[in-house]
């Protein structure tokens, strides 16, 4: 075993395939670090995968690093320790074709099976994206997986068009009675595969897809992009575009717990509250708009700072606007709290313990309902977020009712931060011009939904070689069944909103 | 309970006066650039700057194809030329050939939404049409889960592989006569997820498309004139100095 450290770079531990899994194991389960992400690159000669793990403080960054010869398509799997990292093997498996031997179920997970043949490796460095797959042999037998064998079970296909407006996902909902006892999302419907259109891209179009692939937290993944590029190429962001760009960061966190609270209040059939909810959100969107220009922060963000700058008194006017806003959902929360037929739908349903949030990695708001009281802005601090004061709320019930307080008091701590923003605004420039450099560096951000991880690897000539994508929703929907099992079927819809998850954005 | 109603009383009417008024309140459209002139020598960086080649070139003048368009500001913001930019929202246009949609969808109509690969943002400016802002009720505009009590589809996302075979069997479920929405730049050229293995270039590549709204996303009311031309309540955008490009 190996180990590297440079100051402020992760230190890296390079192993053999046979000590990875412990290695990961007490990281994970001992030494109390968070799994980030599984990161596969694929060299001239050789596969490198790259487990990121994190804790608090001074405790840094940890990347485990294994490397085999491209022949070598197999490594054992670290989900026996790291069930967190379940999903992350079975993406590589699908897309890489990288075996991962223990690993309990593997197959059929981005690529459909019932549309595509087995065998093809999108992610190999061979395939090409842009040319249109026309030999297509989808297995034609594909059932859906089926766990429950009891008497009376039957298995409820939901999906991926299920109702209003909502995004596309299929459920396989497994019932006996009113209860659901075993619930199998299949998601990827929406898969895009950005991590491949964006390799051979400048980065500057390499931006446009940071923020497009999950839109509704368009700033947080920009930003992740962007922090990941600069470390690459050294650049020092202003400070003014720092602070302006926690002041968007927070603005953004508000506007997407309002519109995560609405969804709550809908799924309930509360009528006025929802309506309430939607008036908030809808009046974040406008003040988005008003002081950058777009509802959903697009074009702002760019390699070494912000594309144009944000009058001090039009941010001082947005703040104020926000906070009325707040003030109306601090009303709306304190209603709700004594409406009992709301908290009847809410309370102790769909509990996740501490202890599977942490198992399962869970991220964000939904993790902190459980009582794991890790935020990125806290624990790994960027932007200057060390010398902002705010509280990272938490609850311990883990059930509907807290996800539903966290939404709450985290927006009022984003309010608080957009406040010292504000008043910190420094004069001065947006943008350093940056020269890109050959490198690669992982970007982190606390996303609305959780934390955000995204790899960048430049090339020589200024291209993204690589880019890896680990957005919050995929970490909270790989244990979303968690809230859902054991639970009577109609909680379904609100566990769902309460989860407040993205399917693009775990898509991507 | 009665709480919740004196609550839903003292916030009062918020409803926009559109389509009865302009709508005036800021924030509520992003814009699309105009095209007009330029100078010469500038127009072939303007035309190469744009990621999904919105502008052309036609004497000293540029035309743009606001389908295009995604927002990415580049061509106003850290540029010494910025183009003309107009903060409209009536954007919704019938697709080329196709016909008027008649005593059918004069009225009432029920709309299917499908999800077919958006980035999340389309999809939430349709729900925002649901809010007090814009209550699309009002103007007999309903959103049905099934698609066998559907008028109109409306597709947000440029179409993925995996949500091909669904939205055509969503359609092929509606009565006729039906029509067909798309809405936001993916759904209408693909936007920035053309050119790839997992993507249609928008949903004209698997279903006929009647009506378009532009937009990255389109804010509700653009949306909210797409189903209005729909119904032959407001005339569709016309767009000056436009040009479609095909790719
Ligand atoms: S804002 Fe629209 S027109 Fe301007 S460069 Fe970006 S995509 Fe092109």
């Amino acid at each position: 075993m190996q180990c590297g450290f440079a100051a402020g770079s992760p230190c890296e531990v390079t192993c053999t395939r046979v000590t990875l899994p412990d290695l990961c194991g007490h990281l994970f389960l001992d030494w109390n670090f968070s799994f980030a992400g599984l990161i596969v690159e694929e060299g001239a000669s050789e596969w490198q995968l790259r487990y990121a793990f994190y804790g608090d403080g001074d405790a840094g960054w940890v990347h485990v690093l294994v490397a085999a010869p491209l022949a070598e398509k197999t490594f054992p799997s670290i989900v026996k320790f790291v069930h967190a990292a379940d999903w992350h093997e079975r993406e590589a498996e699908d897309l890489f074709g990288i075996h991962f031997e223990g690993h309990p179920r593997l197959g059929d997970f981005i690529l459909h099976d019932d549309a595509w043949q087995e065998g093809v490796e999108p992610m190999r460095r061979k395939f090409d994206p842009r040319e249109a797959m026309r030999h297509r042999k989808p297995d034609e037998d594909w059932r859906p997986h089926r766990i429950v064998q009891e008497p009376g079970a039957f298995v409820m296909p939901v999906g991926p068009k299920y109702s209003g407006v909502t995004e596309s996902v299929h459920f396989l909902l497994e019932t006996v009675g009113e209860d659901v006892i075993r619930s199998t999302p299949r998601l990827f419907y929406k898969w895009r595969a950005i991590e491949k259109l964006a390799e051979g891209k400048s980065a500057d179009e390499v931006l446009l897809l940071a923020e497009r692939f999950a839109a509704t937290t368009a700033f947080a993944h920009g930003l992740a992009f962007c922090q990941a590029a600069e470390t690459v190429c050294g650049a020092n962001v202003p400070p003014r575009a720092m602070t302006l760009r926690v002041f968007l960061a927070e603005l953004e966190r508000l506007r997407q717990h309002a519109g995560a609270i609405q969804e709550i209040c809908e799924s309930t059939a509360l009528a006025v509250a929802n309506a309430h909810a939607g008036i908030c959100e809808e009046e974040l969107l406008r003040i988005s708009g008003e002081i950058t220009g777009h509802r959903y922060l697009f074009g702002l963000l760019t390699l070494g700072g912000l594309l144009c700058d944000l009058a001090n008194d039009a941010c001082a006017k947005a703040l104020e606007k926000s906070q009325k806003v707040l003030s109306q959902l601090n009303a709306l929360e304190k209603h709700l709290r004594v409406s009992s037929s709301f908290l009847d739908r809410l309370e102790e349903v769909g509990i996740v313990p501490e202890r599977t949030a942490m198992v399962y990695g869970l991220l964000g708001p939904i993790a902190r309902a459980s009582g794991m009281v890790r935020d990125l802005r806290r624990a790994q601090p960027y932007l200057g977020y060390e010398n902002i004061q705010f509280d990272v709320p938490f609850e311990e019930e883990g059930d509907g009712y807290a996800r539903l307080r966290i939404l709450f008091a985290e927006a009022r701590q984003s309010v608080r931060i957009m406040e010292q923003a504000v008043g910190a605004l420094q004069s001065g420039n947006v943008r350093e011009r940056i020269e890109l450099r050959a490198g690669a560096a992982l970007g982190w951000v606390e996303a609305p939904r959780g934390g955000a991880f995204h790899w960048v690897r430049l090339d020589g000539n200024g291209k993204v070689a690589r880019y890896r994508i680990i957005p919050p929703s995929f970490a909270n929907w790989h244990g979303f069944h968690l809230s859902v099992e054991k639970f009577a079927f109609q909680d379904f819809p609100i566990m769902l909103s309460t989860f407040d998850l993205s399917v693009a954005e775990n898509d991507r | 309970m009665s709480q919740w109603v004196i609550n839903g009383i003292r916030a009062g009417i918020k409803t926009t006066a559109y389509p009865g008024k302009p709508e005036t309140a800021a924030g509520v459209t992003p814009g699309l650039p105009v095209g007009g002139d330029y100078p010469a020598n500038d127009v072939n960086s303007l035309i190469s700057l744009c990621p999904t080649r919105v502008f052309s070139n036609s004497d000293s003048q540029i035309l743009v194809d606001p389908r295009r368009c995604i927002h990415c500001y580049r061509c106003i913001r850290d540029i010494e030329r910025p183009v003309n930019w107009e903060q409209t929202y009536e954007w919704g246009t019938i697709r080329d050939g196709q016909h008027e949609f008649g005593q059918p969808f004069e009225r009432s109509i029920h709309i299917c939404v499908v999800d077919a690969g958006d980035c999340g943002a389309c999809l939430n400016e349709v729900k925002q049409l649901n809010n007090p802002y814009y209550n699309m009720h009002r103007l007999g505009f309903f959103i049905t889960p099934t698609p066998r009590h559907a008028d109109v589809l409306l597709v947000v996302g440029p179409v993925t592989d995996h949500m091909k075979f669904a939205l055509r069997k969503v359609y092929d479920a509606m009565p006729t006569p039906k029509r067909v929405v798309a809405v936001g730049a993916c759904a209408l050229t693909g936007g920035v997820f053309a050119e790839s293995f997992v993507c249609a270039r928008g949903v004209a590549d698997v279903l006929p498309v009647d009506v378009e709204v532009p937009g990255n996303p389109p804010p509700p009311l653009a949306i909210l004139h797409g189903l209005l031309v729909v119904t032959g309540r407001k005339t569709p955008a016309t767009w000056a100095g436009s040009k479609t490009i095909k790719t």
